[in-house]
């Protein structure tokens, strides 16, 4: 039986290497994987608590984490695909006016 | 030590039996299919390498396995290697699920590697890791054919693997559980093959399964008039025969998991019928193995009957046809089973 | 023991291939080293007896989330990329500030550790067979109205996919 706190630690050590990708990272695709990974981190906590405490709301979150990331990526992606279209980039920086 | 032997021990004894015997199958699954598309053309088929071409399978291995295995100059070398492995690995590791077998069979041990609780989902989940294997291949290959071939394939297996979800809801909301060993256990305590319970969702779990193996009529990531061989036209050799392995098993899957799920699995027919007790002379095994080769033989038979469908026809079907029909299937018997149970 | 054995491998597997995510050269290593990541947090779910998580994990985010991934990385040609610098100028600052954050929260959970009573815990609603079940009726019953919003949430997201992506309606 592992304690809690290990998959706490996990979790969040994770969750840190997600946040440096976000802010490192210039492909878009990329960052977008890094927020996927710390959405995973958080779902490990939420699962971890739910075995702690023996209740299932935990597992019940990630469900609903997991719906979020699907939509989020679905947006996401066409908005990726739109500026590709009108940009010729992947480059968050150069994506920087409003309108074109 | 208990421990030891049960969990290690056994199931290992138990994989590698199935491995060897997955392998063999899958080698004369390509001799199957080169006879029976031969009859249907009135051909003779191989005949050269032993009585009517029995040792072929073995000369075909060897060939791949002699042949050059090239790698493009500008493909990406890492993923290019890999990607075979991806598309072949997850089609055995199904296989770990899958009963063939009652669970008092083997000695106490259970006709099947495992029998988890998720089976089901796991085998859906699992199956469905098979499809980054063509994606990665055609896009490492970085060549426009086989970038082509993986779109396509990646669209259409995403698309049809949605209704074949659906398909499969209708038999676990009968089924009552996840569990393929508790499905066909549902099937003799209910005395009836889930089939003609549910006949809509079998029949769209195998069009989609067909869809999934990317076998004809669904063939177009490789289609091999439009596209030279799809994601795999780089590949040559013992790469080439790794894919080539992998829709063979995929194939032997998608059969096994409908005899599993709409067949009774081991059972034999009517296995409620006293009157018919004579035909568990064939042991459980057996039958299922029986019953795999017949949805093996309309596989091979649609192949050899039916056209390619255009890519829009394609999308439309699964779309349009297939995953309404199939939502349409478990509402329906949703309402049923709340109304008169 | 072997809990520990199993905990600790899979843990430096996921961490390891997190890092690889930020560290590989072109978008497509980094979406394989992300599926390797996230295969590894379905073993961590099965680990945690929460058996249709980790299958749902791999159905949804390997088998769907990533093809999609996959298939926009294919569309949009990445070695246009290949050339340029690949992290921001803000690289220095952006590592500082995520290691203090991994930093703080560390601490906070060793310090706050006597709060976590490590314990058997009670097995009562996570009973193993019924995992699937359990969950089923908690989400078709206390969280029956989030269930239907995420369900429209997921009708706006498409919508918004669609409108997005496409040049004419």
């Amino acid at each position: 039986m592992i304690p809690v706190q290990h998959y706490l630690v996990l979790a969040a050590g994770l969750f840190s290497i997600g946040a440096i990708g976000v802010l490192v990272k210039r492909n878009v695709l990329t960052m977008f994987m890094c927020i996927e990974l710390m959405l995973n981190a958080v779902n490990l906590t939420f699962v971890a608590f739910s075995r702690h405490l023996g209740r299932i709301d935990g597992q019940i979150f990630v469900f609903f984490v997991m719906t979020v990331a699907a939509a989020e990526a679905a947006v996401g992606l066409a908005i990726i695909v739109a500026l590709y279209r009108n940009r010729e980039t992947l480059n968050v920086d150069e994506a920087s006016s409003m309108k074109w | 030590m208990n421990i030891l032997v049960n969990y290690v021990v056994i199931p290992l004894v138990k994989i590698v039996v199935i491995v060897a015997i997955l392998s063999g199958g899958i080698a004369y699954l390509t001799l199957m299919e080169r006879k029976v598309i031969a009859r249907l053309q009135h051909r003779l088929g191989p005949m050269r390498v032993g009585w009517h071409g029995i040792l072929q399978p073995i000369a075909d291995g060897l060939k791949f396995i002699i042949k050059e295995d090239i790698i493009p100059i500008k493909a990406d070398r890492f993923v290019f290697t890999i990607a075979p492995g991806i598309s072949l690995v997850p089609a055995f590791i199904v296989f770990s699920v899958i009963p063939f077998g009652p669970p008092d069979s083997l000695w106490g041990t259970g006709g099947y590697v495992t029998d988890v609780n998720i089976a089901l989902l796991f085998a859906v989940a699992v199956s469905s890791v098979g499809v980054l294997g063509v994606i990665l291949g055609g896009w490492a290959s970085n060549s426009k054919y086989p970038l082509l071939g993986a779109l396509r394939s990646s669209a259409q297996m995403v698309s049809y693997e949605v209704a074949m979800g659906f398909g499969i809801i209708g038999v676990l909301l009968v089924a009552n559980s996840l569990s393929l060993v508790e499905i066909v256990e549902k099937q003799r305590s209910m005395g009836v093959w889930f089939f003609f319970v549910q006949p809509i969702a079998f029949l769209i779990y195998y069009f989609c399964g067909m869809a999934e193996t990317n076998r004809l009529p669904f063939d177009l990531p490789e289609a091999e008039t439009e596209l030279v061989g799809g994601f795999h036209t780089e590949y040559s050799g013992f790469r080439f025969s790794l894919f080539f392995i992998a829709e063979y098993a995929n194939m032997i899957t998608v059969s096994s998991l409908a005899v599993t799920l709409f067949f009774g699995g081991w059972l034999r027919p009517f296995s409620s019928v006293a009157a018919l007790s004579f035909l568990d002379i064939i042991p459980p095994p057996l039958w299922f193995v029986i019953k795999v080769l017949i949805f093996l033989y309309i596989f091979i038979w649609v192949r050899g009957t039916l056209p390619r469908f255009r890519f829009d026809q394609l999308m439309r079907i699964g779309w349009k046809v297939f995953l309404p029909v199939a939502m349409a299937n478990v509402m329906v018997t949703g309402a049923i089973l709340l109304k008169f149970l | 023991m072997i809990d520990q054995i199993i905990f600790y491998t899979l843990a430096f597997i996921i961490v390891a291939m997190s890092l690889m995510v930020i560290l590989a050269r072109n978008a497509v290593r980094s979406a394989l080293y992300l599926i390797s990541a996230l295969l590894g947090f379905a073993a961590l779910y099965i680990r945690l007896q929460a058996e249709l998580l980790a299958g749902v994990q791999i159905l949804v985010y390997v088998g769907g989330i990533m093809v999609l991934f996959l298939f926009v990385i294919m569309l949009v040609s990445v070695r246009t990329m290949e050339h340029q610098a690949r992290q921001t100028r803000q690289w220095k600052a952006a590592v500082v500030i995520a290691l203090g954050v991994a930093a703080e929260l560390i601490y906070l959970i060793v310090r706050g550790g006597s709060i976590f009573v490590t314990k058997q815990p009670p097995d009562a609603l996570l009973t193993k067979s019924q995992n699937t079940q359990v969950v089923g009726e908690a989400l078709y019953s206390t969280y029956l109205l989030p269930f239907e919003i995420a369900s429209v949430l997921l009708l706006v997201a498409m919508i918004g996919a669609v409108v997005l992506a496409k040049k004419k309606i």
